[in-house]
């Protein structure tokens, strides 16, 4: 078996990486998908915990943040393409004001 | 046999998602997130959760990555970061604010670093999908209907949306709205 701690360790690079993603790239689709990456390695982690405990709670957890990430993917996705529809770029730069 | 396989999905999720964060074309990206997705999968798999096996696989990489395959290509936002980088010391901070988390999180884990998990028949118990969802429909009932809403709500955001955004261009161009 393998322990829990290199779930955690593997997860919370994961993390960094997604964290790095947000921090350093311009493209507002790549921003999405770290987010997305953020939201995985927090899964994996929930899930090493919860074996690491025996519980099927944590399980529950994952499902549900499965669930809010979708929901999250559908939204942003549509207001990715409102904003490209009105300003004609996905650069995150270029779009500093919240009228359309 | 464990390690050997956890070693080589973690080194293949590592790979992806590094790849994805260096990768310049928006379709490589998502691509090497799905690959990334995968081996989390995989790791579902190990870590004894088939039904979580399962939803990653159908609604991450199956549908939520179509979406967004979908979505770059609708928008033709490949490439976006031809134009020099307005903020430049954003990149070097990032990186070192990174390896940071990294390092606080790797020393906190193996400080409180304990031996192998739990086996046997306790384990078989926890990875019953049957369990799962008894739980699900019991203790959980009112948070699972909740994300009935959660989804609910945004399929009506993404209809509203779209619905105001077809309204205003039609407006621009002078034609009004139908």
């Amino acid at each position: 078996m393998v322990p829990t701690s290199y779930y955690i360790i593997l997860s919370a690079t994961l993390f960094a990486i997604g964290v790095l993603g947000v921090l350093i790239r311009r493209n507002a689709l790549v921003l999405f998908m770290s987010v997305e990456l953020m939201l995985n390695a927090a899964n994996l982690a929930l899930v090493a915990f919860a074996r690491e405990r025996l519980s099927i709670d944590g399980q529950v957890l994952v499902f549900f943040v499965i669930t809010v990430a979708a929901a999250e993917v559908a939204v942003g996705l549509a207001l990715l393409v409102a904003i490209f529809r009105t300003k004609h770029t996905a650069d995150v730069d270029e779009v500093s004001t919240l009228r359309g | 046999m464990d390690f050997v396989l956890f070693f080589i999905t973690a080194a293949v999720a590592l790979i992806g998602a590094i790849a994805m964060l260096v990768a310049r074309n928006a379709v490589h990206s998502a691509l090497f997130l799905l690959l990334n997705f995968a081996a989390i999968a995989v790791l579902f798999l190990l870590l004894q959760s088939p039904f979580l096996f399962a939803i990653q696989l159908t609604v991450y990489a199956g549908a939520i990555m179509v979406l967004f395959l979908f979505v770059v290509m609708l928008l033709g936002a490949e490439r976006v970061e031809d134009t020099p980088d307005r903020i430049a010391w954003q990149r070097p901070l990032a990186l070192a604010l990174g390896v940071a988390l990294v390092a606080v999180a790797v020393v906190s884990v193996l400080r409180g670093a304990r031996a192998a998990p739990p086996g046997g028949e306790a384990a078989a118990a926890f990875g019953d999908p049957a369990q799962l969802g008894a739980l699900l429909f019991t203790g959980y009932l009112l948070p699972f209907q909740v994300t009935g809403i959660i989804l609910l709500i945004a399929v009506v955001g993404v209809a509203v949306l779209n619905q105001r955004g077809r309204a205003a261009s039609a407006a621009r161009r002078g034609t009004g709205v139908e």
